[in-house]
């Protein structure tokens, strides 16, 4: 598999267990690799301090997304129903909170999930139908039964051959090496 | 099935020295994943799917049919009658949306709440959810008399320059029903993308690998990824749980708002809420008994799932019928003469047969569940969810028949009896329904692979122990297993 024509993506090592993963993992953050990731079917309890990953800003986005929803159906009901076109029914008010509130709840929920769902993938950069990775026929395996450990030949520690020889000390498989292009 | 513990596929055993396990078997992550794609990807899909298939898409035919029928001829094809202006249509609607909550109970509450015991189910509940929701909408949208203005439900600018009422219940069900299967939809629709990155991944056609690479997006596992993902999840976990409540509550403002004796009750917001929950799970039980045992799931889909799903009915089967206990209480109790008449009638009057239905299958049947043999019992508990789904739909009978045909003044008075087109659109909504279910669980991946994976022990990145099984190679992929070959691929 391992190649060397083409530009290089990064290089990639496998793992069979979670445990043995982790530990490979804390070694390569206190490498101070900054164009690195790990690739795992599932989420891996305790990988975030492993990793060193920060927060994410989701959740504020999800906020914005909550209030407009908010702003938005108190506004919408008051302008339509009180202003643009006005009538009386059963005697109640023009505009008044308790009538109201079921679809400013309603709104506020939907406008933030839109933020959560369109909010997560684009901060995760997806949709993205192809990527370098996709080239290796091993790392098939990441969404199945195996965990990987990529670290991208743009990363400012990346040295061919020392990170190739760090990567291999960590107890998983043969390092390989990833093209940027599928060679065929 | 035996009580005993040799029998491998049973976990209700309760040992409080350790939880229960979660997934019987020695699987790990290869086995579990093959085992669940290969019903998409390599096995022969069993002929009773196509059977099943054509008789439920011909179900469905019949509903548009009949919604075809209505269109060109008017609500007049349904049983309608003066005071009873709202009938099967509405009942249906009502039985449906309830029939959607519990998928989101399992996929948000009972995320929030921890139970692990959720990731085996949840893919399947959320997908009957979304089925459910549109079975639902179908009713009130073709009930409107003028369908060709059914737009005039949103606020959208018209000819006529005006605006939809927001004071009125009938347009917060718009909104709560709406919101509701948009949520459903993308939490589902989320929760998925890992699992059809591992389809994507395991596809041999190019078609499917198309078809399941542009679904996937492009997810490869990436733990920068992972993070956002699960604090995504978390927050559309956070979101759906007021909102799965408000949707029955908003439902029931339908009836509660208004001022017919035995609808203008302030019980009703909770009282739906727990019917919903208690009909949803005895749905999800209905199609995920035979689903297990057509796919050869016992091992993930354990019987410890199905008593814990039995517990969750018979706490709510016992909060439905304490809410029926209740609202005859506050009848008498309350002294309104109207209101005392309403539920004597329910019980006495002309549509004593479909209370007494109603109170046999909601009341009784969830108590045999105190019982654990019956709890554990599977053909049993399958019979029982038969009875609980009928008894809920018998329960939006009651409220929204009996009241309407005897209200206020005796002169008015109707009965109310469906027509052969009532039924017809019923069952075809079930056609519809089933016709869903069924291409969901063949085209889509019935059970949360990667959540499934992280309840496993092996999952467990700080040790523990780490392989269920001895032999440390136990996960090489199946063709290399079938050569019999040791070492990796």
């Amino acid at each position: 598999m391992a190649t060397t024509n083409g530009t290089l993506y990064g290089l990639i090592i496998e793992f069979d267990d979670a445990p043995t993963l982790v530990e490979a993992v804390t070694k390569c953050r206190d490498h101070g690799f900054t164009k690195w990731d790990v690739h795992t079917p599932f989420p891996i309890h305790g990988m975030d301090d492993a990793m060193g990953i920060r927060g994410t800003r989701l959740p504020f986005l999800v906020l914005g997304g909550g209030l407009t929803g908010l702003g938005l159906a108190t506004l919408m009901q008051w302008w339509m129903n009180a202003v643009d076109y006005p009538f009386q029914i059963s005697g109640k008010p023009l505009f008044g909170l308790p009538a109201n509130i079921p679809i400013m709840f309603e709104l506020t929920v939907l406008l933030s999930a839109f933020a959560v769902f369109f909010g997560m993938w684009g901060l995760n950069g997806m949709p993205k139908l192809y990527h370098p990775l996709f080239n290796n026929a091993r790392f098939r395996r990441a969404t199945q039964d195996r965990f990987f450990i990529v670290v991208e030949a743009v990363d400012p520690k990346f040295e061919l051959e020392s990170t190739r020889a760090f990567l291999a000390g960590l107890g998983g498989s043969e390092v390989e090496e990833v093209n940027e292009s599928s060679e065929d | 099935m035996k009580q005993s513990v040799t029998d491998p596929l049973n976990n209700t055993v309760d040992d409080p020295t350790k939880p229960a396990e979660l997934v019987l078997g020695d699987h790990n992550f290869t086995t579990l994943t093959e085992k669940v794609s290969d019903i998409v990807l390599e096995r022969k899909t069993p002929r009773a799917w196509y059977i099943a298939l054509a008789f439920f898409a011909g179900l469905t035919g019949i509903l548009f049919l009949m919604i075809g029928y209505l269109f060109i001829t008017g609500v007049g094809v349904w049983g309608l009658n003066n005071p009873v202006g709202w009938g099967w249509a509405i009942v249906n609607f009502v039985f449906w949306v309830g029939i959607g909550h519990a998928g989101t109970l399992i996929s948000a509450i009972l995320f929030l709440l921890r139970q692990k015991w959720r990731t085996s189910i949840n893919r399947f509940a959320e997908a009957m959810t979304i089925f459910a929701v549109i079975c639902a909408g179908i009713f009130p949208g073709i009930h409107v008399g003028r369908v060709w203005v059914v737009y005039w439900l949103f606020p959208l600018p018209n000819y006529q320059a005006m605006w939809p009422n927001f004071r009125s219940p009938l347009l917060w069900d718009v909104f709560a029903v709406g919101t509701y299967a948009t949520v459903s939809l993308l939490f589902w629709y989320t929760g998925m993308v890992p699992d059809l990155a591992t389809l994507r991944d395991r596809a041999k056609g190019r078609l499917q690998q198309i078809i399941y690479g542009a679904l996937a997006l492009g997810w490869r596992g990436s733990h920068r990824h992972w993070h956002r993902y699960e604090k995504a999840y978390l927050l559309l976990a956070g979101l759906a749980t007021p909102l799965v409540l408000s949707v029955h509550s908003v439902v029931s403002f339908d009836f509660a708002t208004s001022q017919l004796p035995g609808w203008h009750t302030t019980i009703f917001p909770p009282y739906f809420v727990a019917g919903a929950v208690f009909s949803g799970f005895a749905m999800v039980g209905t199609l995920l008994i035979p689903a297990r045992q057509w796919f050869g799931l016992k091992d993930i889909i354990t019987l410890h799932h199905l008593e814990n799903m039995n517990k969750i009915i018979l706490a709510t089967g016992s909060m439905v019928g304490f809410a029926y206990a209740t609202e005859f209480f506050i009848a008498w109790y309350g002294g309104n003469p109207y209101e005392s008449f309403a539920f004597v009638n329910r019980a006495f009057g002309p549509y004593a047969w479909a209370y007494w239905i109603m109170v046999s299958c909601n009341v009784i049947t969830p108590q045999l569940f105190w019982s654990k043999k019956i709890r554990t019992n599977i053909p049993i508990m399958w019979i029982m969810y038969i009875f609980v789904n009928i008894g809920m739909w018998f329960e939006r009978f009651v409220i929204t028949v009996t009241s309407l045909s005897r209200d206020f003044l005796p002169s008015s008075w109707a009965y109310y009896k469906p027509t052969t087109i009532d039924i017809l659109t019923f069952l075809g909504s079930f056609g519809l329904f089933f016709t869903l279910v069924l291409l969901f669980i063949r085209f889509m991946p019935m059970i949360a692979m990667a959540e499934v994976k992280t309840v496993m022990p092996i999952a467990d990145a700080h040790g523990g122990e780490r392989r269920s099984v001895g032999d440390y190679h136990g996960d090489i992929p199946r063709h290399v297993r079938d050569q019999g070959k040791g070492g990796d691929a």
